[in-house]
């Protein structure tokens, strides 16, 4: 059997546990739900259009055509009581004057007045809202993603070890075809999670028309998403499965996986925290463990020249390279410790 | 005998200590090879580098004069000393997977696994998770998991610790079945008494040094003093005051003596013979805990 064979085999093992965990199961509906409802609940709450009290027939179809739901009155007084008992939003009186409750009714007043002819130098069809809104979502995504399935390639690897099946398992088969079995596998399962979220994320956006000109807008930067997603993911998930390994009971694990938490923690914190346009986000966006964080971001405001995200993307699968051999030292090196909790710089100076 | 598996001269050390002592011995087709010694005397740490699970400093293990790689090991079937397979899967599952992951198809691992379960008496808890299984039922687990594929050399690290009177029986007799098969069997066990009852060959460790090494009856032969048993009509008493012969015991009738070298034993059942009648004669042969205590000190 060929060290690709049993890989195969690992994965598939890993796989099939996976699906079969009702914790893994109800943590990804309860994601979709949370995804769902944030799309989908806004406009369903804003709950169909604003309804007015109109005096004089004469401004009715300007509102209409303004989307608003009209009802003629013969007084100010019948439409001020309208207003006053919630009937209506708000009431056109003759003057032309608004009355509204507490709420300025902007939508009203903007059916009413002239406005002046407006001409955007860069336009954009997105909505200011989610142009903060969307990066944030990619990020989140990435950071969240990576650090769950990250947390169970290191449980995982620490379950063999403390359930010793490790030493029959090392009998078997290479070390290097049970880490890239692995890996493998979590990184399928974060990236068909992922796969699924955008999928009911894009099925939602089209049903409710939430926000329209968002899906051809954001698809570009998704395009370049999801390279740096599986690089970086696969960068990170070998350097879990190695501090995994260092821990013999999972209770260890808190501790001995410190050091990966903090290069999933800081870069998040970090691009989260600059300006998008800034020189400090243009640095996050080459440096390997915040480019998958910030290139997305950067490509989705856009403006950012090609090269940038190839030059970017080609450092991170440097770096991913390193990593998967530092991460399989360490994982090799202290796979069998299953009495003690070896330390990640002993454990890279074995050999 | 059709010599498969030869430990030569292999060294091992943690840091400061040296745990294995140019260790040589051989492992034999067919037969079961018996492995003894003390709590930390070096039979784990050797198990494990004849699976590849360990390094040695120096010296080598071959197969069938072939150094060993990952794909002979993969004839191999272990059961290490630490014991443990996956809480969260059926015994059937995790037998399976096993056995895939050493070559099987997915529908020959299953027929083997089911077969297996049966003449290890297990078969019923087949879809049970491990973790709710019984010591020793989860051991016949490990057991099958180590025989899924049939090995062609078996390496056993303790495999009746844990287990009831009935249940050594019956592996007993599934490692004899395998043995007669053809496979080669190393097993090692502190229970001298089952190591007395099932092995061909003894290979006895003791501080990291192999003591002794060979095929039972001979070591026994080997080891055994110029010793008797007698049991008499009357008092033997008598016995103390015959040439060349040392009391060792005497309790009434019965009595157990050693002969100096060049001292006739019929001479002295002749003796016996002489005062009355004589129930038992015989010399006494020593019982593995007897030689392992002699062996090892």
């Amino acid at each position: 059997m060929t060290t690709f064979e049993a890989a195969k085999l690992v994965a598939a093992r890993e796989l099939r546990v996976k699906l079969r965990d009702k914790a893994f199961l109800i943590g990804t509906g309860i994601f979709l739900v949370i995804v769902l409802a944030s799309i989908m609940l806004p406009s369903l709450l804003n709950g169909g259009p604003d309804k007015v009290a109109v005096v004089d027939s004469a401004s009715v179809s300007v509102l209409q055509e303004h989307g608003l739901e009209v009802q003629v009155v013969p007084d100010a007084a019948t439409a001020e009581q309208l207003v006053r008992d919630g009937e209506v939003d708000a009431a056109v009186l003759p003057g032309p004057e608004v009355v509204a409750k507490d709420d300025r009714p902007g939508d009203v007043v903007r059916a009413l007045s002239t406005e002046p002819p407006v001409r955007l130098l860069e336009t954009s069809e997105v909505d200011p809202v989610l142009k903060v809104m969307v990066p944030l979502a990619f990020a989140m995504l990435f950071f969240f993603t990576s650090f769950t399935f990250g947390m169970q390639i290191a449980q995982s690897v620490t379950e063999e070890k403390q359930t010793r099946i490790v030493e029959i398992l090392v009998s078997s088969v290479p070390v290097r075809a049970l880490l890239a079995g692995k890996v493998v596998a979590l990184t399928l399962l974060a990236f068909a999670q992922v796969a699924l979220l955008a999928v009911v994320a894009i099925v939602g956006m089209s049903v409710t028309d939430a926000a329209p000109g968002l899906l051809s807008a954001v698809l570009p930067a998704i395009g370049w998403f999801l390279p740096f997603f599986v690089v970086g993911f696969v960068m990170l998930a070998s350097l879990w499965a190695g501090v995994g390994a260092l821990a013999s009971r999972q209770e260890e694990l808190a501790s001995t996986t410190t050091p990966v938490q903090m290069l999933v923690l800081i870069p998040f914190f970090a691009v989260l925290s600059v300006p998008h346009d800034g020189v400090a986000m243009r640095v996050l966006s080459f440096v390997p463990f915040s480019s998958p964080l910030a290139m997305p971001i950067r490509l989705f405001d856009g403006g950012v020249p090609i090269w940038e995200p190839v030059v970017a993307l080609a450092l991170l699968v440097i770096t991913a390279l390193g990593m998967l051999a530092v991460g399989a030292r360490v994982y090799s090196a202290s796979l069998l410790k299953t009495q003690v909790k070896t330390s990640f710089l002993a454990a890279l100076r074995r050999s | 005998m059709n010599t498969v598996l030869t430990v030569d001269a292999v060294d091992r050390s943690f840091g400061d200590r040296q745990v294995l002592k140019d260790v040589s011995f051989t492992v034999s087709t067919g037969r079961l090879t018996g492995f003894v010694g003390a709590n930390g005397a070096g039979k784990t740490t050797t198990m494990r580098i004849i699976l590849g699970v360990l390094a040695a400093d120096s010296g080598t293990v071959t197969w069938r004069g072939e150094p060993l790689d990952q794909e002979i090991r993969h004839r191999f079937g272990y059961m290490p000393e630490e014991r443990g397979l996956y809480p969260k899967m059926t015994v059937l599952e995790q037998v399976v997977y096993l056995g895939r992951l050493h070559g099987l198809g997915a529908a020959e691992a299953r027929r083997r696994t089911m077969a297996l379960l049966e003449r290890l008496e297990l078969a019923e808890r087949a879809d049970d998770h491990v973790q709710k299984l019984s010591l020793g039922n989860q051991q016949r687990a490990q057991i099958a998991a180590a025989l899924v594929h049939d090995p062609e050399l078996l390496v056993l690290d303790e495999p009746f610790s844990g287990l009831d009177p009935l249940a050594v029986d019956n592996v007993v007799s599934v490692l004899r079945e395998r043995a007669a098969g053809g496979a080669a069997v190393l097993f090692s066990s502190h229970q001298l008494d089952v190591v007395e009852r099932l092995c061909d060959d003894l290979v006895i460790i003791a501080d990291g040094a192999i003591r002794a090494a060979g095929d039972r009856a001979t070591l026994r032969d080997q080891y055994t003093l110029p010793r008797y048993a007698i049991e008499v009509g009357t008092d033997a008493g008598w016995l103390r005051d015959q040439d060349g012969v040392t009391l060792i015991d005497l309790d009434g009738r019965h009595a157990v003596f050693d002969l100096d070298p060049g001292a006739d034993d019929q001479r002295v059942l002749h003796a016996a013979l002489d005062r009355g009648p004589v129930h038992a004669f015989g010399p006494v042969r020593p019982s593995l805990a007897e030689i392992f205590r002699e062996v090892i000190q």
